[in-house]
């Protein structure tokens, strides 16, 4: 275990760093949820037409 | 790591969109329009006389090609959101002090796959083209918080110290579960039972081999790019 304590460590060490990394991890899930929205859960007609067998397929409640 | 998150995120969730629509394309999808033809009368199981009985059918894929490419396309965008979700995890777990490798990705796809897919099935079958079933807006809530649940309980399972994490592991699993998905009261299934079925354990499938090599595939291209800094 000795490693993982260095390495967290030298993370902490730099906060701006750290920061950085947890402003990314956030703007991925964002964009996680953004697209999941549009592939599965918009019910706009339009997306829903178009992305009905994919919502039927990957079992997200569709209609 | 901002960059590394998203190269590995779109090439893995475009990668095995293809993959995904592929295989359902081979497997799903015929299952799917047979289901259409149930649903719209051209097809009859259940005939008002009391018999049921019909042949199963062989719908053409080739009649509507852009119906087709609409569903690969979504397919990326759908599994490029779920690896956003993974690569989440990954820096996360990075940042926590461990070491992702391509292998611990397959660990975590499967993980994806039994919160996001397998969970939500326990109340929320796949549903062939025609299913009735309760209002969209109700599912579309338990559905999230079933994956949210699920979600938690795994991450209690993997990261959890002691007795009492494992036990609130299973007490997360089961809540949506007690608490029961939308339902209604009536039955009012128009297609064969052996469609149905055979149409959820594929549906599950392929989500199963498509999670699998989206946690391996981000995860290969993670640590990848992690080692080239």
């Amino acid at each position: 275990m000795k490693n993982d304590d260095i390495k967290v460590l030298a993370k902490t060490a730099n906060p701006a760093a750290a920061n950085a990394d947890l402003l990314g991890i956030g703007g991925a899930i964002l964009a996680g949820f953004i697209l999941l929205f549009a592939a599965g859960f918009a019910q706009a007609t339009v997306m829903h037409d178009t992305s009905h067998d994919q919502r039927h397929a990957m079992a997200f409640p569709c209609h | 790591m901002l960059k590394n998150m998203l190269t590995s995120a779109v090439f893995a969730g475009v990668a095995v969109g293809l993959i995904a629509a592929l295989l359902q394309f081979w497997l799903v999808t015929p299952l799917l329009l047979q289901g259409e033809m149930y649903e719209s009368g051209t097809v009859v199981h259940f005939a008002t006389d009391g018999s049921t009985q019909s042949s199963p059918q062989r719908p053409n894929l080739l009649e509507e090609p852009s119906r087709h490419l609409m569903t690969i396309g979504f397919n990326m965008v759908a599994w490029t959101g779920f690896a956003f979700f993974l690569v989440a995890g990954y820096a996360w777990f990075e940042r926590r002090g461990g070491e992702m490798t391509a292998r611990l990705g397959l660990i975590w796809g499967l993980a994806g796959f039994i919160a996001v897919q397998l969970a939500p099935a326990i109340g929320m079958p796949p549903e062939l083209p025609g299913t009735v079933r309760p209002e969209v807006e109700l599912r579309q809530i338990w559905w999230i918080c079933t994956v949210l649940c699920s979600v938690g309980a795994l991450a209690l399972l993997a990261f959890g110290r002691g007795a009492l994490t494992i036990i609130a592991a299973f007490v997360l699993f089961a809540l949506p579960h007690v608490f029961g998905a939308p339902e209604l009261d009536t039955f009012f299934g128009v297609a064969p039972p052996e469609l149905s079925s055979n149409f959820a354990t594929r549906s599950l499938g392929v989500s199963a081999v498509g999670w699998t090599i989206l946690g391996l595939i981000a995860a290969t291209l993670w640590v990848r790019q992690r080692d080239e800094v």
